[in-house]
């Protein structure tokens, strides 16, 4: 197959702050790039509303899928001398692991909730359907598109290419953490990048790493819980994600209740009626709804425009931890006095769980639920990382749950009306008008 | 709120006793394809269809104290067993019906080996193929389980049955 492929006459460079420089010498991957469905993707945020906690989190997910594919081709480099690598799958990997992001919505993650979607069936739908990335892939061969659909939904026989695009220990984790950490400006999140793909090895069905490699991988994995806890998790982040979703559901419920928006939100009725066609999925971008969320805020419905209004000028929601078990009450209480109060429960209150974020932490793989991280031990055995490494069991073990209750406190605290319902809000959450976070 | 929490917390107490994690991941899959109102996102991994969702909120449950977890060593790996506590109980009081009567298929699925489950919820990933793609399919990217034609038929069948079933309520 590779050698059916042009080589670029001259080998093309990107500048990256993570990576230094983003090499393409293969004409189909530059071919790629320049197709609207992958250019779609910088106007997609890498890290949604992130932004609004960590300001120099704008980066977008081109630049991390195109990270992706750089690391890949700097692993397939080692990779080329080892056994059980078949060279023919280079190209496969590449095109892959540049496309494997390709169907992510604006904001994907509130978007896929409330609109029930999935961006990997996008991904797929892309890729196979009537589009410019399908069109340059079919110049491979007619079946290649299948392929790569295949290695992203990682359903292809080649266990070995599945595992360096999706696994514990991928491309993209690799990418997206220390991009995510460069962007966010963190401290923490760093790893050595470099020495990781230098002890991976192909084997078998799956990517292993050398038992000498092992501490570089406990720092990989360090900065992923790390930056579980201090970005992907952070609570000012959700408290934005709260609101944002509240947005789609109040205009959804709006245009299911027929009501007339000043300026018909034409390029999202299709989301609102489910009937999103691939053609209407690309139409949408962060820009198309920053656009609605900045007009909405002089909408007549007062619930859509207070939130866009939160949204836009990031005034958001404040938050107290909640157990859910020692507090099941306390919620019922509030959503009754938040209703007396006149304040919609259904739009002002929210508990937002850890299990509602779409990230994953390491996990030993226990049971088959998935494969873990193995070290190829001198010997040629395998063993699990975690039961080498005492610092990735000792983090292995750890609590990794929450659950916060996200509220306007501005509203509570303004007693010029339903004085008293309020300040039975205040008593149940245990303020005097200084507590609740963000 | 909760409302997806609540919905486990009630497979729990429909179960019983649920013995392997393997096990519950598959059931829950094999229940949402029957059009039970599991919210939880599944994509294909190399032991078949897996929610890392699923798993978080199960931890999530453990650690509230609404589901028990006991780590069981089986000599050469971990299995866990979940029951529902108490605590489950008394959160689960706070719903109306969250889930469909579904008790004989939650004890049916129960009843099957993870093993069989795994194939079944593959089957069912690859639903949109042809029977005859989906056995080729199978054969391919679960080469290492080394399911038998009869085995891959068997779970066609119990597929079929789990269809009549649902149709019929």
């Amino acid at each position: 197959m590779a050698n059916r492929l042009t080589k670029l006459d001259e080998e093309k460079v990107f500048k990256d702050p993570v990576h230094r420089y983003i090499h393409v010498k293969d004409g189909l991957i530059w071919e790629l790039i320049g197709t609207a469905e992958f250019q779609r993707l910088r106007r997609i945020k890498q890290l949604g509303t992130t932004y609004l906690t960590f300001h120099g989190a704008e980066h977008s997910r081109f630049g991390h899928s195109l990270g992706v594919y750089e690391i890949t081709r700097r692993i397939i480099d080692v990779f080329d001398d080892h056994p059980h690598w078949d060279p023919d799958e280079r190209l496969l990997c590449l095109c892959s692991a540049l496309l494997h992001d390709v169907g992510h919505g604006p904001f994907s993650h509130s978007f896929e909730k409330v609109f029930d979607t999935d961006h990997e069936l996008f991904t797929r739908d892309i890729i196979l359907g009537d589009t410019e990335i399908n069109a340059v892939l079919k110049k491979v061969d007619p079946a290649f598109p299948k392929k790569v659909a295949e290695v992203i939904g990682k359903t292809y026989e080649n266990k070995l290419v599945v595992s360096l695009i999706s696994s514990q220990i991928d491309a993209d984790r690799m990418d997206y953490l220390l991009r995510d950490a460069y962007f966010t400006g963190v401290s923490y999140g760093q790893f050595d990048l470099e020495r990781i793909w230098r002890v991976m090895r192909p084997r078998d069905d799956q990517v292993v790493i050398k038992h000498s490699g092992m501490h570089a991988v406990e720092d990989y994995i360090m900065s992923r819980y790390q930056m579980y806890w201090q970005v992907y998790f952070h609570p000012v982040t959700r408290s934005a994600e709260v609101i944002l979703s509240k947005i789609l559901h109040r205009a959804k419920a709006l245009y299911k209740a027929g009501y007339n928006f000043e300026h018909q939100p034409l390029p999202l009725l299709p989301l609102f009626n489910g009937k999103l066609s691939l053609e209407d999925f690309l139409r949408l971008d962060e820009a198309v709804f920053l656009f609605y969320f900045q007009i909405w805020q002089q909408e007549d419905d007062a619930i859509l425009s207070d939130l866009c209004s939160r949204f836009v000028n990031r005034r958001l929601f404040k938050y107290i931890e909640f157990s859910p078990n020692t507090n099941f009450n306390l919620y019922s209480d509030l959503r009754e006095a938040f209703k007396d109060a006149d304040i919609d429960p259904e739009y002002y209150l929210s508990v937002d769980s850890s299990s509602d974020l779409p990230y994953d932490f390491y996990r030993p793989g226990e049971e088959e639920e998935r494969l873990p991280i193995h070290l190829l031990m001198p010997g040629g055995g395998l063993r699990e990382l975690s039961r080498e490494s005492a610092v990735v069991e000792a983090i292995s073990g750890k609590k990794r749950t929450d659950h916060k209750l996200y509220f306007p406190k501005d509203f509570i605290t303004d007693l010029s009306i339903n004085k008293a319902a309020k300040e039975k809000i205040r008593k149940l959450l245990k303020f005097e008008g200084g507590s609740g976070h963000a | 709120m909760l409302e997806d929490h609540a919905k486990l917390v009630s497979l729990f107490k429909q179960a019983g006793v649920v013995v392997g994690r393997k096990k519950l991941q598959k059931i829950i899959y094999i229940l949402k394809k029957m059009d039970m109102p599991f919210q939880e996102k599944y994509h294909f991994h190399f032991y078949g269809p897996y929610s890392e969702e699923l798993t978080l909120r199960v931890e999530e449950l453990c650690n509230l104290g609404f589901i028990n977890e006991v780590k069981e060593d089986k000599g050469g790996y971990h299995q866990y067993r979940y029951t529902l506590t108490g605590d489950g109980e008394t959160f689960l009081s706070h719903f109306d019906v969250i889930l469909p009567e579904c008790d004989s298929l939650i004890t049916d699925l129960n009843e099957q080996n993870s093993k069989f489950l795994e194939l079944v919820s593959t089957i069912l990933y690859f639903d949109d193929l042809t029977k005859d793609d989906i056995i080729a399919k199978v054969q391919v990217v679960k080469k290492k389980q080394n399911y038998s034609e009869e085995d891959i038929l068997q779970a066609f069948r119990y597929i079929e049955t789990l269809q009549q079933a649902k149709q019929v309520n």
